[in-house]
């Protein structure tokens, strides 16, 4: 290991030894002197107001320090939880933002709102005493379906939300789009829901937290995807502790997929009740507590059309969409069914005109917000059912519709009609290489082989776009966005010339580790062992916006690079200096400073001496040390894209899905470890295949619970469901990153869902079925094919 | 969890007595018990862990009935040469319920004492028509399951054994519910010298025997014999995996696999 890794090698992931050794320190391992344990109680009820809470038994109980509830927190000036992103509705107003306090007021709005935290020496006193609060609910109708929600008449969450609507939000041009209609000698058309999912991250969310009255400093360790901005928003919105005041810590983190990337009210609390009860408190949730507690994902209701010519060329896309936000507004709940979505309705295709309207709704259900590719992926399965139902309805092949509308490779950068301009791509090239590598010309034999065997076969096309690397501050700050989205990096050169990096990204499963030490190894040309990534704590790193929206490496990535450069363009100065030489003459490679066409050089390590130890040093013109800072803002998203093609067998006796095969031909720019970039498709379409045939998230209409609260209801996928993948990359660079990176983490979640369910709906194609909705369960398939031959047995 | 007493008993006598004591709840393999305790659902004042009486455990077969202590776990029903021998249906039972940790924990008798409307065994028992053994008498399969959770085992009644009549033909189909994996629906079907019996579970709120499954099989025992047949779907289980109709549909799917598995030569 004592060379340089650089750019496109595949090590072994450097964090994987503590990992798979059991030495990974996660929240729940951490240990505090005098640490006490906290429990939240939390609502039975969708709706209800609270009419009193009796804590009195529950404070006697034995081991009880506390019982802290909604009332105690609004008397300290305890503030709301603050959302990130703030939309602005077609009427120019913007969205209604009510009240998120971190333990409910007055009233509870879902099934796992937080009513009272009890800190007790022990969590099982702790949960034995929340048992003992006496809380007296006047139980109120619920509403958890975003129809129900928005139809007069409905159970209102929120007094000042007339029709529990939060933004009725648009973008594009709706004239142009319907003229692009009206001229359409087709029109396809689809009505789907996006099913709700939950997360699930390995490990379950956590807090520990402790207060140092002597300097009024809090310590927060907390399981997130980005503490820096758990520290702004809890500090400065929530619990007023001063930045300085505050270290947030988010150490070894097991899976986020972004659940973990929201500021969430157990942090606040926790923290709170440190500092009240004078002893460290930690928190850990259960699985059953994580069901009715972490943000939720996806949840739409969708009718969509695409206006085509004769030929099948795209004239126009119109899409109506009700978008669930839960019960309350989380981080960054509004601007995923909006922001993140609408301006991806054109895929990689031209679409002239396009033309979205979001209604973004309360309902009596857990917050909804980001979960892996948040909303592309929903905006990618509108596009691409849309495309396959107009290719079945006009009888023009999958493949030859969707190649008449690409955006050809030379015409980008292209302008989309919905803010987004795509840098680079070459989607073609991309369909071209699944095409082949899925063995495409091989289907129609194996069709008939299933056949025989009485079952049925489809292949299903994904030609996807994405827009990630989030983002430029300044688009997003027009979007709405109230905070900035740079990353920052520190590249710290030791004297001796090993290399801490600092980043404000935050590793929680993706390689960071690994990739980040290659950039790092190839820019300076150290060697990949001498470069250790630091991350996730605040009084450690800098600055940073965190890990989501496939940004690490696109945006953190880039501020690294932008880092090394600084310490190459110092270092050329002190080389300069140490070889009597032009700086203009000092070349850098390899880690070898030298002066071109001589045998002049100094080593990297031998630079970084210098610096700190300046005797031979030009102290007149530049300051010792050798450290380099960047903050990186990227000018534009990154949109890796690719084809997907997924192949499935279906038994038409009891409906079960088998996955036969897969294969992704993904653009993600430059791949530093692909290795790590195909783990994180691999990873990226299982998730993909659990939201198109397992799992869903599913509430009662009437009562508002959960009936899906538990993985003995919630399907999550299982090794057995999930092929052996063939997974290659068609990269085009990123005209923009300092890598040309463009981004991996979640184009797997995004192509994989409407690949997996064109498939099966080609499968049933032969009996009229045009469309299903995910998850396409046994059940469902077997009543679409009862359906669709009624009295006769399925063939 | 809540706190609560335990103790090991090495002899049945000694597991009646202890079960005798107030709020005092047998442990067998505790895969049902140990979770709805850790999710404060069940809060018994005393475990009797059974795991320990050598009494429970053990299999044994003459040919015409095979026994199996309440305690033998479901690893060793699936690697029994002798149930491989007299039943095999039933050791291919054993070895697909759950998974590797629960068959290594999970026993006969903690099953059917719990009788989930959809565990797997109950489905065998009740097919086969076994005589389940206990502390205090024997009970036909027939009389023994009750209802949703509930056998016809009395407060402080422990069962010890079961005991299989072996069958001409025996065959369990399960199709597994998506999430948990336990029986969506289960058909095991059983011929004997007096005719086929066929117990279902998953499907309502107990396993059941299903009548004209039987008479059909009774006649010809023969997958093309319920080819197409479905049972009314009235009164079968409804949630968010599968509508009535669909178990329905599916009793008679599983009936058929069942049947063509159980005609198989054995391997």
């Amino acid at each position: 290991m004592s060379q340089i890794i650089g750019i496109g090698a595949s090590p072994l992931r450097k964090e994987d030894l503590r990992f798979v050794s059991g030495r990974g320190h996660y929240v729940a391992d951490i240990k505090r002197p005098g640490m006490t344990a906290g429990v939240f109680l939390r609502s039975p009820h969708a709706h209800a107001r609270i009419k009193a809470i009796d804590s009195t038994a529950a404070q006697a109980m034995p081991g009880v320090l506390a019982v802290f509830t909604g009332a105690d927190l609004k008397a300290a000036n305890v503030g709301g939880l603050p959302c990130g992103w703030g939309i602005t509705g077609k009427d120019g107003k913007p969205m209604k933002e009510p009240p998120h306090p971190p333990l409910a007021q007055e009233k509870v709005r879902h099934v796992g709102d937080a009513v009272a935290f009890v800190v007790a020496e022990s969590a099982e006193q702790a949960r034995a005493a929340a048992e003992a609060i006496v809380v007296d609910f006047e139980v109120l109708p619920a509403v958890s379906g975003v129809l129900e929600a928005l139809r007069p008449g409905a159970p209102m969450l929120f007094d000042d939300v007339p029709g529990n609507l939060c933004c009725d939000w648009e973008l594009g041009d709706a004239v142009a789009t319907k003229q692009a209609f009206a001229k359409a000698a087709h029109v396809a058309h689809v009505s789907l829901v996006n099913n709700r999912l939950v997360g699930n991250p390995m490990e379950p969310r956590a807090a520990v937290a402790e207060y140092e009255p002597t300097t009024g400093q809090y310590t927060l360790w907390t399981t997130s995807q980005f503490p820096h901005v758990v520290r702004l928003l809890m500090g400065s919105a929530v619990l007023s502790i001063p930045q300085h005041k505050l270290r947030v810590v988010a150490p070894d983190v097991g899976g986020g997929f972004g659940v973990k990337q929201f500021h969430y009210a157990e942090e606040a609390v926790v923290t709170w009740a440190a500092a009240k009860v004078g002893r460290p408190v930690k928190w850990v949730c259960e699985r059953s507590e994580g069901f009715i507690s972490d943000a939720h994902g996806r949840d739409h209701v969708t009718e969509a059309e695409l206006a085509l010519d004769e030929t099948g060329k795209f004239l126009g896309i119109r899409v109506k969409t009700l978008a669930n936000m839960g019960g309350y507004l989380s981080t960054f709940g509004p601007n995923i069914p909006t922001n993140l979505y609408a301006p991806l309705l054109s895929g990689v295709y031209t679409i002239p005109a396009i033309y979205c309207e979001v209604k973004v709704v309360f309902t009596n259900t857990v917050p909804v917000d980001a979960y892996r590719g948040a909303g592309r992926p929903e905006a990618t399965f509108v596009v691409e059912r849309l495309v396959d139902v107009a290719a079945m309805e006009m009888g023009i092949d999958k493949v030859e519709i969707r190649r008449r509308n690409m955006i050809p490779k030379e015409a980008y950068p292209y302008q989309t009609p919905v803010i987004v301009q795509y840098d680079s791509g070459d989607p073609a090239g991309c369909l071209a290489g699944a095409i082949d590598s899925a063995d495409v010309a091989g289907f129609a034999a194996r069709k008939q082989a299933s056949l025989a065997k009485g079952k049925l076969r489809g292949m299903g096309f994904s030609t996807y776009i994405e827009a990630c690397g989030l983002a430029p501050s300044r688009i997003a700050g027009r979007l709405g966005a109230r905070g900035g989205l740079y990353e920052s990096a520190t590249v710290r050169v030791h004297p001796t010339g090993h290399v801490t990096v600092l980043i404000g990204t935050h590793n929680h499963g993706q390689g960071h580790e690994t990739t980040f030490a290659q950039i790092v190894s190839e820019k300076l040309g150290v060697p990949f062992a001498n470069v250790d990534i630091v991350f996730g704590d605040t009084d450690k790193v800098q600055f940073g916006m965190g890990t989501y929206g496939s940004r690490s490496l696109a945006v953190g990535g880039s501020a690294l690079a932008r880092a090394s450069d600084k310490v190459i363009t110092k270092g050329k100065k002190i080389a300069a200096h140490l070889l009597e030489a032009d700086e203009q003459d000092v070349d850098f490679s390899a880690g070898v400073f030298a002066i071109a066409g001589t045998d002049r050089k100094k080593t990297f390590e031998e630079v970084a001496l210098a610096a700190y130890v300046p005797h031979d040093y030009p102290l007149e013109i530049l300051e010792p040390g050798l450290e380099e800072q960047a903050y990186y803002d990227p000018v534009n998203f990154t949109y890796p894209g690719g084809a997907h093609i997924a192949e499935v067998e279906i038994d038409p006796e009891t409906g079960v899905v088998s996955l036969e095969k897969y294969t992704a031909v993904d653009d993600v720019g430059t791949v530093i470890n692909p290795m790590i970039v195909e783990g994180q498709l691999h990873g990226g379409i299982a998730q993909g295949i659990g939201q198109a045939l397992f799992e869903n998230c599913v509430y009662d209409d009437e009562s508002g619970q959960l009936l899906s609260g538990s993985f003995m209801d919630y399907c999550m996928p299982r090794a057995d469901s999930v092929p052996s993948m063939k997974i290659s990359t068609h990269s085009t660079i990123c005209t923009h990153t300092p890598l040309g990176s463009k981004g991996c983490g979640e184009v797997g979640t995004i192509g994989s869902p409407a690949a997996v369910t064109n498939a099966v709906v080609d499968a049933l194609a032969h009996l009229g079925i045009t469309h299903i909705d995910m998850p396409a369960s046994p059940n469902r398939i077997w009543r679409l094919i009862q359906n669709a031959m009624p009295g006769q047995a399925a063939e | 969890m809540r706190s609560f007493a335990y103790d090991r008993p090495a002899t049945i006598d000694r597991a009646v007595a202890l079960l005798a004591g107030e709020g005092a709840l047998a442990l067998a393999g505790g895969m049902t018990l140990l979770p709805t305790m850790k999710l404060r659902l069940s809060a018994p004042e005393a475990l009797v862990d059974l795991s320990s009486i050598a009494d429970l455990k053990g299999i044994a077969s003459d040919g015409k009935t095979l026994t199996i202590g309440a305690m033998t776990r479901h690893a060793d029903v699936a690697r029994s040469a002798e149930v491989a021998k007299a039943i095999p249906g039933l050791a291919r039972l054993a070895g697909r319920i759950g998974d590797p940790q629960v068959r290594n924990r999970g026993t006969l008798g903690g099953s059917l004492a719990n009788n989930d409307p959809a565990a797997d065994y109950p489905a065998a028992v009740l097919a086969l028509g076994a005589t389940l053994v206990t502390s205090r008498r024997e009970i036909a399969a027939d009389e023994f399951f009750r209802g949703m959770f509930e056998t016809a085992l009395e407060p402080g009644e422990l069962l010890t054994a079961v005991r299989f009549p072996v069958p001409y033909a025996a065959a369990y189909a399960k199709f597994p519910h998506p999430a948990s994996r336990f029986a969506l629906v289960g058909v095991f079907v059983a011929q004997f010298k007096a005719g086929v019996r066929v117990a279902v579970t998953g499907a309502a709120s107990s396993v059941f025997r299903c009548h004209p499954l039987e008479a059909r099989l009774s006649e010809n025992f023969a997958p093309e014999a319920v080819a197409g047949f479905t049972v009314d779907p009235k009164g079968l289980n409804s949630d968010i995996h599968a509508e009535p109709a669909f178990r329905a549909h599916l009793i008679g799917v599983m009936a058929r696999r069942a049947v063509a598995a159980a005609l198989q030569p054995a391997v």
